[in-house]
């Protein structure tokens, strides 16, 4: 295994994560860095032993990318593929116009997760804090505590589900049934995020209710 | 548009390596600020007052120790560009500044607080402010990027906001200068056109109407119109306070030893068991303080 | 036909100032529409250049060379580009426009070897395929942001604010969410799409730093990366990009065009091109980095005399985007009755939101599309860009200039009061400058 000391900077790594060759790295002393196993391009693993600063993760295809501690801001934010999986918590904007793969939080994640969402599902074991889903498009948050304020603001066709509470919800989320296509999904993605002794019938789904889809002068006070 | 740094000693061994432990923070965030860094320490209780003011001219600056004892009842120690003086200080103290020493820029008073700043990147102010042995309980720090006010060390952060409080700001406020207007009317003094320094008269207006600090910073949360984290540091702690759209980052971190905030976590990293340490993000709107019981 | 003549029309309310109240009352909502600010903004038309006669020199037209070339790009990155020609195409988004649009694009500025950009939806195929040079654009929506998309552009230009619209967000109406637009954006097709104001990972110059960071480490410091600002705060917002660590910083006055926005956004928030390049030029001497961080200017570019001032102004290249429209066949006569019917005029069309463009260019209507052959549509537009080129060239010579960039604003004289402020150039046949600090 391949070990990139990150007291000598990110570019070692991140270069090598470009590359061709392939296979398990992990990185040490990441001290609150920046940039930290960006823009991966293959099927790596890579485990990172500690804090990351902002955009961990950020436009990760394919790679498995495991962080031993807490995530700054913008975790992940528009990954493609492959997975990311934080161990401790994750600061705001946690998959932010992620476009596919899947995004782990063991710990919270702080406000806008998975904001401007484009396909990416995100399972966060703790809780979410304000505006989080805000304007999400495609693929699944799933909040196994409680969400923040404004939940699902001005949601597209993103799939939230919630075990705990939810402070508020945003403007045109709205709570809709959980039947049995929505319990299969987030039983797999409870599943695949690893995350046992939780039943998908103790959450409860949101969804958009499509009045902010064509400008109707009866919901201007929600924009 | 900056990076705040904030320490708080539990225990003795972070309270002798207060200076130090700042310097290295303050130095992990002069990515976000390189235009001005500053700094409130708060240290030495029982000592009478203290007054730390920059004096630019080093002539001046020289004289001024030189006749501190005898004309002010003052020490006088040189720190950087900055005097500190101790003792009797009152406002006889700043009277006579003015009228002795008129380049004198008063920066703080009170009894523990000592603030120095300078218009100069953080890695430089570390080097020219020895930091390394500054004992103290608790130190605010700040790295500018200046928005729309100028890079000049009155624009720079710590603002005093009264005897031993003061303020350290990231984010940018949309509403300071009627504010400030307002604020001008009911007699304060201001010396930029910088809105953090309009935040700093708020607190301390409403400070000197008799509001208790949370009550202050309760009131700033329906009064200030903008994008902030702030740092607010008081004889005995420190508060932090975000706005409740909570854009900009910050970082709390907590260990048996110390409590630490930070614009980012980068700054806390380096912190003696930062690895083990407690660490969060605070809630929008929410006030969170750290303060010692008073003696 | 009543003769109008001896009637008095009121200054305050004008035809146009009722016909919008009414349609106010009708419809409950803003106009939202296409074009930029339609207002009269003092702009270049009110600076004349000083060439040379006696006391300079001016150049040999057809002889003595005078150089265009700019290059974008090389404070930072690795692989910044050349371009053969100071113009460049401004961001319009595949949705916006068709595809066929895009496509002329790409073949009109390749031809002359210059960059275009893609916009608000992401990066099509044909537009890659076509452009020599393309800027990829890192907006608030981040619409088909991949990437792969980004490793393939030349430059990567992060989107703050649009001259129409500085603090605005997008607005692209159902009618123009074709299945395919839609699939690039990950929406529903046909219902509106509304982009963010902010983006959604960042705010401030002090985050913006670490975002470059991580786009810089994701194309391995190859690529040049701008940042665009809408003209408001100019002087602090292009400091703020350049301590980002901005390469290029692009500046967008209000004159600058949209696909869709607010009518009183466009016409009401920002400031016009002429004082905003002063001010970003102002802002990188007081850093000392004019020349250094390449400065491009944009908002009502028209013709190679506007180019040239700017340039003498202090910008290292300037971008168009209406005035491209138009030379691919944007509101052309040929369509009148059509334009007629959707109660408008060539040359008054501006309801790029509709979907409807009788020209086809704003639209995603397959049969209107249709309308626009790329190649002869490109032909066009590189024949335009290359009168742009001749005309600013010509200007330089007779100023004695080698290098358009070689334009300096003391070759500049003011026709008015408010442009001589504005820009910083004395009024012509004085040495005053109003507003001046000195």
């Amino acid at each position: 295994m391949t070990t990139f000391d990150l007291n000598d900077g990110v570019r070692a790594l991140n270069a090598h994560l470009h590359g061709e060759v392939t296979g398990e790295l992990s990185a040490v002393n990441p001290a609150g860095r920046h940039a930290v196993a960006v823009g991966a391009t293959g099927a790596h693993s890579v485990s990172i032993d500690g804090n990351v600063g902002y955009y961990c993760g950020g436009m990760n295809q394919l790679a498995d990318i495991e962080v031993r501690g807490n995530a700054g801001p913008g975790l992940a934010e528009n990954i493609m593929s492959g997975r990311v999986h934080v161990r401790g918590d994750a600061s705001q904007y946690c998959a932010a116009t992620g476009h596919g793969g899947l995004v782990v939080v063991d710990g919270n994640a702080s406000s806008r997760c998975g904001i401007s969402m484009k396909g990416v599902n995100v399972v966060v074991r703790g809780n979410v804090g304000h505006m989080s889903a805000f304007m999400a498009q495609k693929g699944c948050l799933v909040v196994c505590g409680d969400a923040g304020d404004a939940l699902g603001d001005s949601l597209y066709e993103a799939r939230l589900y919630v075990r705990g509470s939810v402070a508020s919800l945003g403007a045109d989320c709205v709570q809709k049934p959980m039947e049995a296509e929505h319990l299969d999904e987030l039983g797999a993605l409870l599943h695949e995020a690893g995350v046992t002794g939780v039943d998908p019938a103790e959450f409860t789904r949101y969804g958009s209710a499509r009045k902010l889809y064509h400008f109707d002068i009866d919901n201007a006070s929600d924009y | 548009m900056c990076g705040i740094v904030g320490l708080y000693a539990k225990r003795d061994t972070i309270s002798e390596r207060l200076g130090t432990l700042l310097a290295e923070m303050l130095v992990q965030m002069g990515d976000r600020g390189p235009d001005s860094a500053g700094v409130a320490l708060y240290r030495g209780a029982g000592q009478g007052k203290k007054l730390s003011a920059r004096v630019a001219d080093d002539a001046q600056r020289a004289a001024l120790v030189e006749t501190a004892r005898e004309q002010i009842g003052c020490s006088a120690q040189v720190l950087g560009a900055h005097v500190l003086l101790t003792g009797e200080v009152g406002p006889q103290t700043v009277a006579w500044l003015a009228q002795h020493c008129p380049q004198a820029d008063v920066m703080s008073v009170g009894e523990r607080i000592e603030i120095y700043k300078e218009a100069m990147h953080p890695d430089d102010f570390v080097s020219r402010y020895d930091l390394g042995a500054v004992r103290g309980s608790h130190a605010l720090g700040h790295t500018r990027m200046a928005t729309e006010s100028a890079v000049t060390t009155q624009g720079s952060h710590p603002f005093s906001t009264g005897q031993d409080l003061c303020l350290v700001h990231n984010g940018s406020l949309s509403n300071h200068n009627r504010l400030r207007a307002q604020l001008e009317r009911a007699g304060l003094q201001f010396k930029t056109e910088n809105d953090s320094e309009v935040a700093a008269g708020y607190l301390a207006h409403r400070l000197s109407e008799g509001d208790s600090l949370a009550d202050a910073l309760s009131a700033a949360l329906e009064d200030l119109d903008g994008f902030y984290t702030f740092a607010i540091g008081t004889r005995e702690g420190f508060a932090v306070l975000r706005d409740p759209i909570a854009c900009k980052p910050a970082v709390l971190a907590e260990t048996d030893d110390w409590v630490a905030m930070a614009s980012e976590y980068r700054a806390i990293a380096r912190l003696p068991g930062a690895t083990e340490a407690r660490v969060w993000e605070p809630e929008p709107g929410q006030i969170y303080t750290w303060e010692r019981e008073a003696a | 036909m009543v003769d109008h003549s001896w009637m008095r029309e009121s200054a305050t309310f004008s035809r146009p100032v009722i016909a919008e109240i009414e349609r106010a009352a009708r419809t409950g909502i803003y106009d939202i529409r296409g074009f930029g600010a339609k207002r009269r903004v003092p702009c270049f038309d009110d600076l004349v250049f000083l060439g040379a006669s006696m006391s300079r020199y001016p150049l040999e037209g057809y002889r003595e060379r005078c150089d265009t070339r700019v290059t974008l790009g090389d404070r930072f990155a690795s692989k910044p580009i050349t371009l053969d020609i100071p113009i460049t195409i401004a961001g319009m988004s595949f949705g916006a426009l068709s595809a066929q649009a895009k496509e002329a694009l790409g073949r009109g500025a390749s031809l002359m070897g210059t960059s275009t950009t893609t916009g608000d939806g992401g990066m099509t195929p044909e537009e890659r395929g076509q452009s020599k040079y393309l800027v990829y654009q890192y907006l608030p929506s981040r619409y088909g942001m991949n990437p792969e998309d980004l490793r393939k552009a030349d430059a990567i230009e992060i989107v703050v604010g649009q001259g129409a619209k500085p603090g605005g967000g997008g607005m692209l109406l159902g009618q123009k969410i074709s299945d395919r637009v839609a699939g690039m954006r990950d929406l529903p097709a046909g219902i509106d799409q509304r982009s963010a104001c902010r983006h959604p990972d960042w705010t401030g110059p002090d985050d913006l730093e670490i975002k470059i960071q991580e786009l810089r480490e994701i194309t391995d410091w190859q690529t040049p990366i701008y940042v665009k600002v809408g003209a408001a705060r100019t002087f602090y917002d292009v400091t703020l990009a350049v301590k980002s660590g901005a390469d290029v910083v692009v500046v967008d006055g209000m004159q600058g065009g949209t696909a869709a926005t607010q009518d009183v956004f466009i016409e009401h928030v920002g400031v016009p091109t002429l004082p905003a390049v002063r001010q970003a030029v102002e802002a990188l001497d007081a850093l000392g980095m004019h020349r250094k961080v390449q400065l491009i200017v944009s908002g009502g570019i028209r013709s190679g005399a506007d180019v040239a001032k700017a340039l003498a102004m202090g910008a290292d290249a300037v971008s168009i985007g209406t005035a491209a429209l138009i030379a691919l066949g944007d509101n052309n006569a040929q369509y009148e009755a059509e334009y007629n019917k959707l109660g408008t005029s060539a040359g008054f069309y501006d309801d790029y939101q509709d979907g409807r463009d009788p020209a086809g260019i704003c639209t995603q209507d397959p049969e209107l599309a249709a309308r626009l052959d790329p190649e002869v549509a490109g032909r066009r537009l590189a024949n335009y860009l290359n009168v742009l080129n001749l005309e600013a060239q010509t200007i330089a010579r007779a100023c004695g200039k080698s290098h358009v960039h070689n334009l300096e604003r003391e070759d500049l004289a003011a026709l008015s009061i408010e442009a001589a402020a504005m820009a910083g150039v004395p009024l012509a046949g004085t040495d005053w400058v109003p507003g001046s600090r000195l």
